[in-house]
């Protein structure tokens, strides 16, 4: 989609204030849905996400069953008052695609092999959106798979960039989201340094793609360090703050 | 709810293992290169009824493509734009795994990726599809049907819609007395670029082009890049691995110089631009 208009001011400004290397603040809270086995709650910008787990538990209908892993399930849904116009709440198929790259995105972080004909389920609520919300329902998932216990290989950490007035920018909100001039969601594994996650809609120079990539891998990385810090709150609370002071 | 599943294609353990071995060696089991396609075959007008239309034949996928002209109101928030919607099926007639039935997550993302490539490098100028601004637009379907799926149909599927939207002929519509006539007059299509999909997948340590069936059941994670002449315009990995930074960038490197090359050869074929 070409650019109709400025989306950055003469100061460097972007439509809700930041710099183009900012990131919208990031809130997690784990172990929110006292019910599931593991869940997180994400405020990501304006988006405000739920994600609980369930399993690794029985499969039905059995006949889902892997014999030598775990099947994982995945379902991304957005509530209909989460967006300005009402959202007809039966499944559309942007949340059906959105579903099938997030399981994509999560799979291999996942040691499913551990768990041989059980069933791992994820289910991503967006109660609130606000563009990037597919990254920010993979980062509160991952946390809420870590929550659960489930063995992991790493974390999965989510961020967008794309290009808003032909300057590539860090983290796309709403706006720049439908009016911008490209959008590339990434999710990232930082410690195996690995990319799980990658679309791009939107026109890019061939010498903007590569930036654009490492600016969203630098993104994740951010991202990362507040999904790791969410959960050594709650599993350790203030106890390490103690420590790093010793 | 998207569901982790088996392949539906199953290769032996020794047949793998063949693979395997073939790309440690640089090799792959139908002889091609690492980079090398499977040959692109073209036929266009093969269904009189439509506007335009195309056969392509990428090794043996096999996928026809039809563009439909009708006029409409225009989509919210695009009133002074025509619409274009690119669909795709997967019929039961392209192999044994595929069921009759509302499509299944993969040929939703199959359809969506294709229209994602054609969408956003603006290759039809919408601007151009507008009878009465606001209420009256030109309404272009491309409906896609694979007819036999031997793998990739991500790039047959994206080459056929190219095509057919190239070759097709946009009927000259006017407003008389605030209805729409046809004046039996046809112009081309205002096409502004040619979006080339390409996709790889990474099978162990390395990455091929144009993966057949056989390669799909036992690739670890695929990627599709659409270039048009400006640059990238969509991408979309997907599989169950994951790619590493530099195996992504060199991916996008490929699909430029490989694009460029398919490109050509589609503008040849469909005579685009003589």
């Amino acid at each position: 989609m070409t650019q109709t208009r400025n989306l950055i001011d003469e100061n460097g400004k972007r439509t809700d204030g930041r710099t183009i290397n900012e990131m919208r603040p990031v809130k997690i809270i784990v172990g929110n849905i006292k019910n599931a086995d593991g869940s997180a709650y994400i405020e990501f910008g304006k988006n405000k996400i739920v994600a609980a787990v369930y399993g690794p538990r029985e499969v039905h209908p059995k006949h889902l069953a892997l014999p030598d892993r775990c099947v994982l399930r995945c379902r991304y849904h957005m509530s209909p008052f989460s967006t300005d116009t009402r959202k007809n709440p039966a499944p559309s198929r942007r949340e059906v695609e959105i579903s099938k790259v997030m399981r994509e995105a999560l799979e291999p972080a996942l040691m499913l092999e551990d768990y041989p004909r059980a069933a791992i389920d994820v289910f991503v609520e967006v109660l609130q959106s606000d563009g990037g919300s597919r990254c920010a329902g993979i980062t509160a998932a991952s946390v809420a798979l870590a929550d659960a216990g489930i063995n992991m290989r790493d974390i999965v950490a989510a961020c967008a960039a794309g290009k808003v007035d032909d300057k590539i920018v860090l983290d796309i909100n709403d706006t720049e989201d439908k009016e911008g001039g490209a959008d590339m969601p990434v999710a990232y594994m930082p410690r195996l340094d690995q990319i799980t996650l990658m679309q791009l809609d939107g026109k890019l120079a061939p010498e903007q793609f590569n930036e654009c990539l490492d600016k969203a891998v630098e993104g994740c990385k951010m991202v990362y360090e507040i999904q790791r810090q969410a959960l050594m709150q709650k599993y350790f609370g203030n106890e390490t703050e103690v420590k790093e002071e010793q | 709810m998207s569901v982790s599943k088996r392949s539906t294609i199953i290769v032996e353990h020794l047949r793998k293992q063949q693979m395997m071995d073939a790309i440690s060696k640089g090799k792959r089991l139908d002889g091609r290169d690492f980079n090398e396609q499977r040959p692109l075959e073209i036929e266009l007008d093969v269904v009189k009824k439509a506007n335009g239309s195309a056969r392509v034949r990428l090794g043996d996928s096999e996928v026809i493509a039809g563009v439909k002209v009708e006029t409409g109101e225009p989509f919210e928030g695009l009133e002074n734009k025509g619409a274009l919607i690119v669909s795709a099926e997967v019929l039961p007639t392209a192999s044994p795994h595929v069921e009759p039935g509302p499509p299944d997550e993969e040929t939703v993302e199959l359809a969506r990726v294709v229209d994602r490539g054609v969408r956003e490098s603006e290759m039809v100028d919408l601007d151009k599809l507008v009878l009465v601004p606001g209420k009256i637009v030109y309404t272009i379907f491309v409906d896609c049907s694979v007819i036999n799926a031997d793998g990739n149909l991500f790039d047959a599927t994206s080459y056929a819609t190219v095509s057919a939207l190239l070759s097709a002929k946009l009927p000259v519509l006017e407003m008389q007395n605030d209805k729409v006539v046809d004046t039996g007059k046809t112009q081309p299509m205002p096409v502004t670029t040619v979006p080339i999909s390409i996709t790889a997948v990474r099978i162990g340590d390395a990455v091929i082009l144009d993966p057949s069936a056989e390669e799909e059941a036992c690739m670890d994670a695929r990627i599709t890049i659409t270039t048009s002449e400006a640059g990238f315009c969509a991408l979309q990995k997907g599989y169950t691995g994951a790619f590493t930074i530099e195996q992504i960038k060199k991916a996008a490197e490929t699909a430029r110089i490989k694009g460029e090359e398919i490109r050509a050869k589609i503008k040849e074929l469909t005579k685009y631009g003589q």
